[in-house]
């Protein structure tokens, strides 16, 4: 029961919080171009659709592309740092340094330096997905206990070999909320990325639409991007489910 | 002799824990090693196996000394150490996947899983299995190794009074099956009178061997009612481990507290 009243209570909340902006939008007579009502909103979603579906295809697979690269990038280097001291000592103030740029800067100098293709998008998604995957892989693999790193290298394991036995499959909970919070991201990253220049893509099509003032696309777009974000972190959490029957919630 | 340590000493950066440290296991002996909290016996599989290395001393095995890690030990630590992403199966065929003989290993586990009270849950995840099976399972997975000497770090020392009774209750009957030479750490002085055939105790410090005991065992065997006609021997051990104070963890109660399950 408890459960269920936590599960409806957003539900009514946000609901009620759309019947009170319909509903603030009919009474004063807002016009379109200063805010759209809900009704609006959908209908735009309606009749767009089609365009809407091929733009959000290009930042969709942008921000797959962004989130493998991402991954394997943040696997490598976390390994590296693991077993390096050193490395981890070099690198990881870089990282957090790197994080303190806002994209909105960087997405430019990208689009500079390397043109207006996919490119540049794909790097966006990368800088903003990278970061919390291989900081949360590599603090994973740092907090494992390590007895079982001496347990296995007493059955006669080698060093990488107690990597591929104990240390990376440890650490595989910690990718995964890593993950989470990246799989978030990576459509904002892409849409940054194509809000700064394209042919395409949903960031592309949101800017468009904002200087034409159809503030209904506009947030019509804005509800395609949320639930695509939305869909990316529910793809993660139905790789936990399935692919860690252990579970962390065992844990 | 099976294993010999002569003359072995380590460190720790911030003390000295072992130094002078000489003892032999014979082929076949269940040895155990007694000692009060943080004197060193942990340390001494460590060094076994290879974890760590000693300053100084000499370990053999059948009269070849040893250095780093080797195929002689199959370490049994304190926590069960179950990986918890492996199906039990997969735990216990641990030794066989590092060596690249999982099909006999496989096999071999399934024929061990009833006699170590597994049946059933060879597809289940350690977090499914109560804290006696799980050690069971941890001991499964040692037991499996093709090495000769068992070394337990303090098997059942997380276990409750209950569970850690059966529980050395069938490492009893275990011993007898499979007649290996075995090494057992704790500091349960009713765990190292039951199952031992000797019983070395750690003092000073330093910690070296102290005190060397040998149960009486009758000739019908090892039982509860036997241990618990066991004060006297009791006692002796807990002198010997308060001589210097109860070593450098310090904590100690005397044997009479309990009857059995006796903390040091």
């Amino acid at each position: 029961m408890k459960k269920w009243r936590k599960r409806i209570a957003p539900v009514l909340l946000i609901t009620l919080l759309i019947a009170v902006w319909e509903l603030v939008v009919r009474i004063k007579d807002i016009p379109l171009y200063v805010l759209p009502a809900p009704s609006q909103v959908v209908g735009s979603l309606v009749t767009d659709w089609s365009v809407l579906a091929g733009h959000a295809g290009v930042t969709v697979m942008e921000a797959l592309a962004g989130m493998a690269i991402a991954l394997v990038l943040a696997v490598t280097l976390g390994i590296a740092m693991d077993a390096f001291p050193a490395v981890k000592s070099g690198l990881y103030p870089v990282l957090v340094v790197t994080q303190t740029v806002p994209m909105i800067v960087l997405a430019p100098i990208l689009i500079i330096y390397l043109g207006f293709g996919l490119t540049p998008k794909i790097l966006t998604v990368v800088l903003m997905c990278f970061f919390p995957v291989v900081v949360s892989f590599t603090d994973a693999m740092g907090q494992m206990d390590e007895e079982y790193v001496h347990l296995v290298r007493s059955f006669g394991a080698g060093r990488w070999e107690a990597y591929r036995l104990v240390k990376i499959p440890a650490a595989v909970p910690g990718l995964v909320s890593g993950l989470k919070v990246a799989a978030t991201y990576s459509i904002s990253g892409a849409v940054v990325g194509e809000w700064i220049g394209a042919q395409s893509g949903l960031g592309y099509y949101l800017l468009r639409v904002k200087n034409s003032y159809m503030l209904d696309k506009v947030f019509a777009c804005v509800l395609v991007i949320v639930a695509l974000s939305l869909c990316m972190n529910g793809a993660i959490r139905l790789y936990q489910m399935f692919a860690m029957p252990y579970g962390e919630k065992k844990e | 002799m099976k294993l010999e340590i002569s003359g072995l000493r380590f460190s720790y950066s911030d003390r000295e824990v072992l130094d002078h440290l000489d003892f032999q296991v014979a082929e076949g002996e269940f040895v155990s090693i007694l000692g009060a909290s943080g004197c060193g016996k942990s340390t001494i599989l460590k060094l076994l196996t290879g974890v760590l290395t000693p300053e100084n001393g000499r370990i053999s095995v059948d009269g070849k000394e040893i250095r780093g890690m080797t195929e002689h030990f199959a370490y049994m630590p304190q926590n069960d150490l179950l990986f918890p992403w492996k199906t039990i199966l997969d735990n216990v065929c641990l030794y066989g996947r590092i060596h690249g003989n999982l099909e006999s290993a496989r096999k071999e586990a399934m024929e061990n899983m009833a006699a170590f009270g597994l049946a059933g849950y060879e597809n289940a995840y350690p977090s499914a299995l109560s804290g006696g099976m799980r050690q069971r399972a941890a001991f499964l997975r040692t037991a499996l190794c093709k090495s000769e000497i068992l070394l337990l770090d303090e098997p059942f020392g997380a276990l409750d009074v209950i569970t850690r009774g059966e529980m050395q209750d069938w490492l009893l009957s275990m011993r007898e099956k499979m007649n290996r030479t075995v090494v057992l750490v704790t500091h349960d002085m009713d765990e190292a009178i039951y199952l031992s055939d000797r019983i070395l105790i750690l003092g000073g410090r330093p910690s070296n061997v102290v005190c060397e005991l040998r149960p009486e065992v009758p000739p019908q065997g090892r039982s509860r009612d036997w241990l618990y006609g066991q004060g006297e021997l009791r006692k002796q051990i807990h002198r010997e481990i308060m001589k210097d104070g109860g070593g450098a963890g310090g904590s100690a109660c005397p044997p009479e507290r309990k009857a059995h399950g006796t903390d040091l």
